[in-house]
């Protein structure tokens, strides 16, 4: 069924994570990840902090870490690059089991791995607990553009409706005995792909008919303004000026 | 007699490639009117939705709605008064929940707070939806989908609602429902569709469009009855259906 894709980073619960509202959510979420990102990367002892910041919350939030786990998934491949630095950076040398490393590959490594693997958990823990419609609300709170969050509005109502194209002309294909095995059938999945490019800017041109039949012209009207009171500020941005205290005493200490 | 909701006088319109989707139509529907619009394929239906509700203008002749003649001006005061549902509910439901998708019309027409709260219940209740309201469109079924895209335009209170094909893909108790429930709304309505029956159960008279030109309109009963004229437009009633005199 289409609808699963956009839903599966949710997380259904009931805990004060939940139901802080979104545009607090969201700045201390991105505020924690710039000290995350701003801290020097020898401070080891800074980044244990941050973690057990975030999976404190994580658990707090009740996500579960299988739910965790799973979509820490993609950022496989950065890390595979990330492992590629202590191989291919120059500077000093040092020997790890037998093979000759650049330490300052090393420390690079560290570095895109502790930092991004940080930035995805708090990421997940934000989106594990605000649906996508709340989070399009904090946005419009926080006085991002009403285009912008109007487009990722349409990008994420419509990412199922052509995915959902998509998996029924694959089954259409399959029902005529179609059966992809290796790269060289992909041609099928190429035209398919080109089809649905057509498919969605003709809905696209039907959708902004609909939106101008009800009287749209031009500017998306304006939501509800939901304002958080200052306690809420308050609590949910302690968080991450805990984290910039961090990020300060570990650069003063370096 | 009352001034027509809508009125449509000699309107023609040709396609930029030359095509030509309508010639010299003409059509009135008054207040309190529920009127079907019947024909096949390729008629020019949508071509004359479209210009009903100021989308399209017309390149000849014209369209007035409550008196008021549709010219490039006054385009979004006609777009309140007449409301249109599309096709296609995927197409209609944009906004990321039920409830933003139905203020979306109304807050284009510049109403909030209570006002706004108001108009969205009564439209949610009308299409007896409102247990919907947190939801994502994209999570309703294909029925609640074409009831909220309903919704959405009746929350504007236009004065004349126009539904395309409103029966399209339903299953036939999702149908009759339907049926129920826009047989309990007090507008103006005209109903494009090729569904016979429905449009028998619904609107008492009925307008066939055929090659661009309103060819009938007549009783929508005694329109049905006449074999040779259906034939003639290709219009075909279900199979062992037929409409007692």
């Amino acid at each position: 069924m289409a609808g699963a894709h956009v839903h599966a980073l949710y997380r259904h619960g009931a805990t004060r994570l939940h139901r802080l509202r979104p545009q607090t959510k969201i700045a201390a979420a991105f505020l924690f990840v710039f000290a995350v990102v701003a801290t020097p990367r020898e401070a080891v002892w800074a980044f244990a902090f941050y973690a057990v910041v975030v999976v404190g919350l994580a658990a707090w939030a009740e996500l579960g870490f299988r739910f965790v786990a799973i979509r820490l998934v993609v950022i496989a491949p950065f890390i595979l690059a990330a492992l590629l630095f202590p191989f291919i950076a120059g500077g000093e040398k040092i020997s790890v089991l037998g093979a000759e490393l650049s330490r300052s590959g090393l420390w690079d490594m560290w570095n895109v791995v502790a930092k991004a693997t940080l930035g995805l958990l708090t990421s997940i823990v934000l989106a594990g607990t605000t649906e996508i419609p709340t989070m399009l609300r904090g946005l419009d709170a926080l006085r991002v553009p009403r285009v912008l969050t109007a487009i990722m509005g349409f990008m994420i109502r419509y990412l199922d409706v052509v995915l959902g194209e998509f998996s029924r002309m694959r089954v259409a294909m399959r029902s005529r005995a179609y059966e992809p095995t290796w790269f060289g059938h992909i041609r099928p999945y190429a035209t398919s792909a080109g089809a649905i490019f057509v498919r969605s800017y003709e809905r696209g041109e039907r959708v902004y008919l609909a939106m101008a039949a009800r009287g749209y012209d031009g500017h998306m009207p304006a939501g509800a303004t939901d304002t958080a009171a200052a306690s809420e500020w308050i609590a949910a941005l302690s968080l991450p000026a805990l984290a910039w205290l961090v990020t300060a005493l570990a650069w003063w200490w370096l | 007699m009352s001034v027509p909701t809508i009125a449509v006088e000699g309107l023609a319109f040709t396609y930029p490639d030359g095509t030509p989707a309508l010639r010299s139509v003409a059509l009135h529907i008054h207040p309190g009117e529920r009127v079907a619009l019947l024909g096949p394929n390729g008629a020019g239906k949508t071509t004359l939705i479209l210009h009903l509700n100021g989308i399209n203008l017309p390149q000849q002749g014209s369209v007035a709605v409550s008196g008021l003649a549709l010219t490039r001006e006054n385009v979004m005061e006609i777009r309140r008064r007449v409301g249109v549902v599309f096709q296609d509910p995927d197409d209609q439901l944009f906004m990321p929940t039920v409830r933003a998708d139905v203020e979306f019309g109304p807050r284009n027409l510049g109403l909030e707070g209570s006002e706004l709260d108001k108009r969205v219940q009564k439209a949610l209740r009308a299409l007896e939806v409102e247990d919907l309201t947190d939801r994502p469109p994209n999570h309703l079924s294909f029925g609640q989908k074409r009831r909220v895209a309903i919704a959405g335009v009746l929350a504007m209170e236009p004065e004349i609602l126009i539904l395309d094909e409103p029966t399209s893909n339903l299953d036939p108790a999702s149908r009759r429902e339907l049926a129920t429930t826009l047989d309990g709304l007090d507008t103006t309505l005209l109903v494009v569709t090729h569904d016979l029956p429905f449009a028998l159960e619904m609107c008492p008279r009925a307008l066939v469009l055929d090659k661009g030109e309103v060819v009938a309109s007549e009783p929508t009963a005694d329109l049905l009855r006449d074999e040779a004229f259906l034939k003639k437009h290709r219009l075909e009633l279900p199979y062992g259906f037929a409409v007692a005199d």
